[in-house]
């Protein structure tokens, strides 16, 4: 991954503070960059997330941000209501209704910017309707199939249960519903706080300008003083690979449930393709992971990786091949399977054919960028993606930034997630609106939810020692077991360790890694400590309830060893009730 | 997956034999530490004693490779004895230095099995001395474990005893695969299921989709009682040949650790004095209360070593023993072990308190110990603690 760019100021190298990594300016005024600010520009975490190695070179050099063009998204947002760019029919246009263009919206509506958002399918996007939500009600289901299924768990808990069962539709059902639920409910928040709801294909027909409508024909324009591409992101079939959406699936189709296969073979053993043999075994599948690396998992640091491994895929029904791809899948017709041929990814030479009930293209995301006008503007799209910098502005094929024009969430392929596309909204709005924000994408959990599951936040640690080496500092590595946890214990789900990366000089956190049960909901005590630069010695003496499995993180604070020392005196006022 | 988490050195009560070896090895290894070189830290992982018949062990896997780092109390291999696959962790910390016995291989109770270093730079100080020392095959130790001499010294010229993979799985080169020579379909299940049964999946007829193999397949391949029969190939018209598990004939194939112990006790039965008594009982009643609780899951098994527990009630000479040949030990509990046949040998899980347990709650025991058995993962307590043995000839 990239290094941080650092700038040329205040980083001492044994910093008694660690700068707070969103970093924003409170004053309207523009900046000049030769002032010693503790500005942090943080590198990228490209590999986590992506199925594929996406992202782009489009970062210009330093310098040419830096030039007077930072001066022009602050200035403009600040002139009133009545000067020249009265005429424009909204401060803010977003294109795309999924989350990030949700979390723009509400966020621009709260600093009183009047908003409008443009929608071709249907609110929510993929998060909602064929991602995070859909997929989270499945494995709800998986987990407690799992649970109850688990004969020599529950007799240990001294339970017995008659034999479980599902329905499908039942299940499909549950997804649906509860896609259709949040769908409801970001409509009508939106529609509450007053934005304006457009329906149709949006694209760019200029500076300023937005058209929208059906596709192919001529729509509304609409001016807007600023404008946000939050179009995100379809599922990534490799050629090849014959798509039916009944045998040969991708995950938009595997999130309606239509049928439970005897075997599924998944391409791409990724965090996708993770949950889905979750859910599939859980139902009672059988499963065949096709990955191209070498490695299963591969974007997940290697001791959690090697963990995961032997509790998620060894002892289910699950087997793999690695080191291969799928070069050709054909779907069943006629009574004869689905058939699969794999060549060696290195060699290329045809390795093997499988013939399974069904196939699942877990093998990544591919940006929703076609049609976007981007060449009215002079942009230039990589592989799909558009290209941006740290703020989320949109870069045109020399590099510069398109002024008033960003791009947020996949569209851009920084950070593939729901929740960091939001959180890059809210960063331009703040933008926009006289604050001057970068957004640190190692502040940003991430989270895998199969059973137990597995989260993280920051760099993994090979990632950590590269950059160690590269910089010249130490890196030390903390761990702890759920087996030590009295909660886990008491859940008999004792399985799982949780992983401190850190700097053992100045307590500085790099990465915090967990896999076990609610992982996904303890990796928050890190991210905000890395979010707010917070370190270990700081937060080591701070109290955790007992007995919760929150006490796994704190374990882990306390069993690391930091040479310096905390700073402040430490608050111990009585606190007025 | 992992099996169980306890430490593995204490295990039954009866097996007094380990405990002194225990803290005399834990406390030569601290006077070893006293006297060795002050900068060699580099310790030896043993095999273990997990039984008090136990003499040596398989390693079935190892949980951590080399160069990993490992703490105090965390699992390391998992090891194979002539009863059950235990976890054994190590009791320091360190780095696994140098594997040296592979998994497959065999080592007696006390050689050491792999080299722990304390520091990273010593992972290769080991390494070279596991390379370099003359790994002299020794017979294996027929009774004591390997006396406390010979541990903790300057570790690594100490004999090893590796033995080569065992072939018992059978390794012939070329399997006629099913349907007419194709490749061999089978599911992911199927397959993990072939590799643990030992079942060569060539020689499956699949009852699947087209043909495909499936667990239920490999688990009728491997079932001892040719009964059960094979499914009928109805898609694809398999050559219906149900052969054996691969057993190539006119080779001579090494016992495994468990079939060992059973021969080697039955060997030693011999010199025990025996009585023999036939008696024939009509069972109309036992019949007749079979067929009353069969329904809620009560097998005969479970009958018969309720009502053999009941009758030593009342004699419990027969649930003595004889140690030292001038005294009745007379147990205090009723523990009926009943040998099961279980793939690749014999092992005897034993319903503890046979006559104060109720029937229901002991054949609900009995079919969890049976499963158990046949997933090799009975703990030592369930199945060293029998005081009468019985045999069953009822499949269960």
């Amino acid at each position: 991954m990239q290094s941080s760019a650092t700038l040329s100021l205040s980083q001492s190298a044994a910093a008694s503070t660690i700068p707070k990594s969103n970093y924003t300016v409170n004053h309207s005024l523009p900046f000049s960059p030769s002032k010693p600010i503790n500005l942090r520009f943080c590198g990228l975490r490209r590999e986590a997330f992506l199925g594929f190695s996406s992202l782009s070179r489009s970062q210009p050099p330093q310098s040419k941000i830096r030039s007077d063009k930072i001066n022009s998204p602050i200035s403009a947002s600040l002139s009133d209501n009545g000067s020249a760019p009265k005429s424009f029919d909204y401060d803010l246009v977003i294109i795309g209704a999924g989350v990030g263009g949700h979390g723009a919206a509400l966020h621009a509506v709260e600093k009183g910017l009047k908003t409008a958002i443009i929608e071709g399918d249907v609110i929510g996007g993929t998060c909602v309707n064929r991602g995070c939500v859909p997929s989270k009600a499945l494995l709800a289901v998986s987990g407690r199939m799992r649970d109850l299924q688990n004969e020599h768990h529950m007799k240990a808990l001294g339970l017995q249960v008659a034999a479980a069962g599902y329905d499908r539709q039942g299940v499909a059902d549950h997804a649906n519903n509860l896609a259709t639920k949040i769908r409801n409910n970001l409509t009508n928040s939106m529609k509450a706080l007053g934005v304006d709801i457009l329906t149709g294909v949006g694209s760019i027909l200029g500076p300023h300008k937005v058209q929208y409508g059906k596709l192919d024909s001529p729509g509304n324009i609409v001016t807007a003083k600023d404008i946000i591409i939050a179009t995100g992101s379809v599922p990534f079939v490799p050629k090849g690979i014959e798509v039916d959406g009944k045998t040969v699936i991708t995950s938009d189709h595997a999130l309606k449930l239509e049928s439970v296969p005897d075997w599924i073979a998944i391409v791409g053993s990724g965090y996708i393709g993770l949950e889905f043999s979750d859910v599939y075994t859980a139902l009672g599948s059988e499963v065949t992971f096709i990955e191209a690396l070498d490695q299963l998992m591969p974007g997940f640091d290697p001791e959690i990786g090697k963990l995961a491994q032997r509790v998620l895929i060894n002892p289910r029904k699950i087997d793999y091949h690695t080191g291969v791809f799928a070069t050709k899948i054909t779907p069943a017709k006629n009574g004869k399977p689905v058939t699969i041929e794999l060549i060696d990814a290195k060699t290329k030479e045809p390795k093997d054919t499988l013939e399974v009930d069904a196939a699942l293209i877990a093998t990544g995301r591919a940006p929703f960028t076609d049609g976007l006008g981007l060449d009215s503007v002079h942009v230039e799209r990589k592989r799909g993606f558009v290209p941006v910098d740290e703020r989320m502005r949109v870069l045109d094929f020399k590099g510069d930034p398109v002024p008033h024009l960003y791009c947020i969430g996949d569209a851009n392929g920084k950070m593939m997630l729901a929740h960091a596309a939001s959180a890059q909204g809210i960063s331009v709005v703040e933008q926009l609106t006289g604050r001057d924000h970068v957004l640190n994408h190692l502040s940003i959990p991430a989270a895998c939810f199969t059973h137990p599951e597995i989260s993280m936040v920051g760099l993994t640690e090979p990632q950590a020692r590269e950059k160690a080496e590269k910089e010249g500092f130490e890196v030390s590595v903390a761990k702890t077991s759920f087996k030590a946890n009295t909660k886990a214990l008491a859940e008999n789900e004792g399985e799982g360790i949780a992983k401190l990366i850190y700097r053992p000089d100045n307590g500085e956190i790099l990465g915090v890694h967990i896999f076990g049960l609610h992982a996904a909901d303890l990796i928050h005590e890190a991210s905000n400590a890395i979010a707010l630069g917070t370190r270990i010695q700081d937060i080591k003496l701070a109290v955790h309830a007992h007995p919760t499995l929150s006490e796994v993180i704190d374990e882990l604070f306390k069993s690391a060893k930091v040479k310096a020392h905390a700073s402040g005196p430490i608050v111990n006022e009585p606190v007025a009730v | 997956m992992a099996l169980f988490l306890q430490t593995t050195f204490l295990t039954s009560s009866s097996s007094l034999r380990q405990k002194p070896r225990l803290s005399s090895w834990a406390s030569h290894i601290s006077s070893s530490r006293a006297r060795t070189r002050v900068h060699a830290k580099i310790r030896e992982i043993f095999m273990p004693a997990l039984s008090s018949t136990m003499t040596e062990g398989k390693i079935v896997s190892w949980v951590k490779s080399e160069g990993d780092k490992l703490s105090k109390g965390e699992s390391v291999v998992v090891v194979e004895s002539d009863k059950a696959d235990m976890d054994v962790e190590t009791f320091y910390d360190g780095y696994l230095a140098a594997i040296m016995v592979e998994e497959g291989g065999v080592a007696a109770v006390g050689s050491a099995i792999a080299l722990l270093a304390e520091s990273q730079e010593e992972i290769e100080e080991a390494k070279s001395k596991a390379a370099s020392s003359s790994p002299t095959p020794s017979p294996a130790p027929a009774s004591a474990p390997v006396s406390e001499s010979t541990t903790g010294s300057d570790s690594v010229e100490k004999a090893v005893v590796v033995v080569p993979p065992s072939t018992s799985a059978m390794a012939s080169a070329v399997h006629p695969a099913s349907e007419g020579g194709k490749r061999v379909v089978a599911s992911p299940y199927a397959k993990k299921l072939a590799k643990e049964l030992e079942v060569e999946l060539g020689r499956v007829i699949g009852s699947g989709p087209n043909g495909r193999i499936v667990a239920k397949d490999v688990e009728a391949a491997a079932a001892v009682a040719t009964e059960l029969g094979s499914p009928a190939a109805k898609v694809s018209a398999a050559p219906a040949v149900q052969a054996p598990p691969g057993i190539e004939l006119g080779s001579v194939v090494p016992f495994t650790t468990m079939q060992g112990a059973v021969s080697r006790n039955m060997l030693e039965s011999l010199s025990v004095p025996t009585f023999r008594v036939g008696y024939t009982i009509t069972t109309d009643a036992l019949d007749a209360l079979y067929k009353k609780i069969k329904s809620k899951g009560v097998t005969m098994t479970a009958l018969l070593a309720k009502a053999t527990a009941l009758a030593l009630v009342k004699h419990p000479a027969i649930n003595s023993s004889c140690r030292d040949g001038n005294s009745f030990t007379y147990n205090s509990s009723i523990n009926i072990a009943v040998a099961v046949a279980i793939d690749g040998g014999l092992i005897t899980p034993v319903l503890q308190d046979a006559d104060k347990v109720d029937i229901y709650s002991l054949s609900r025991k009995w079919k969890e110990l049976v499963d158990k058995a046949r997933a090799k993962q009975l703990q030592p307590q369930e199945y060293n603690t029998g005081t009468l043995t019985t045999y069953s000839q009822f499949l269960f």
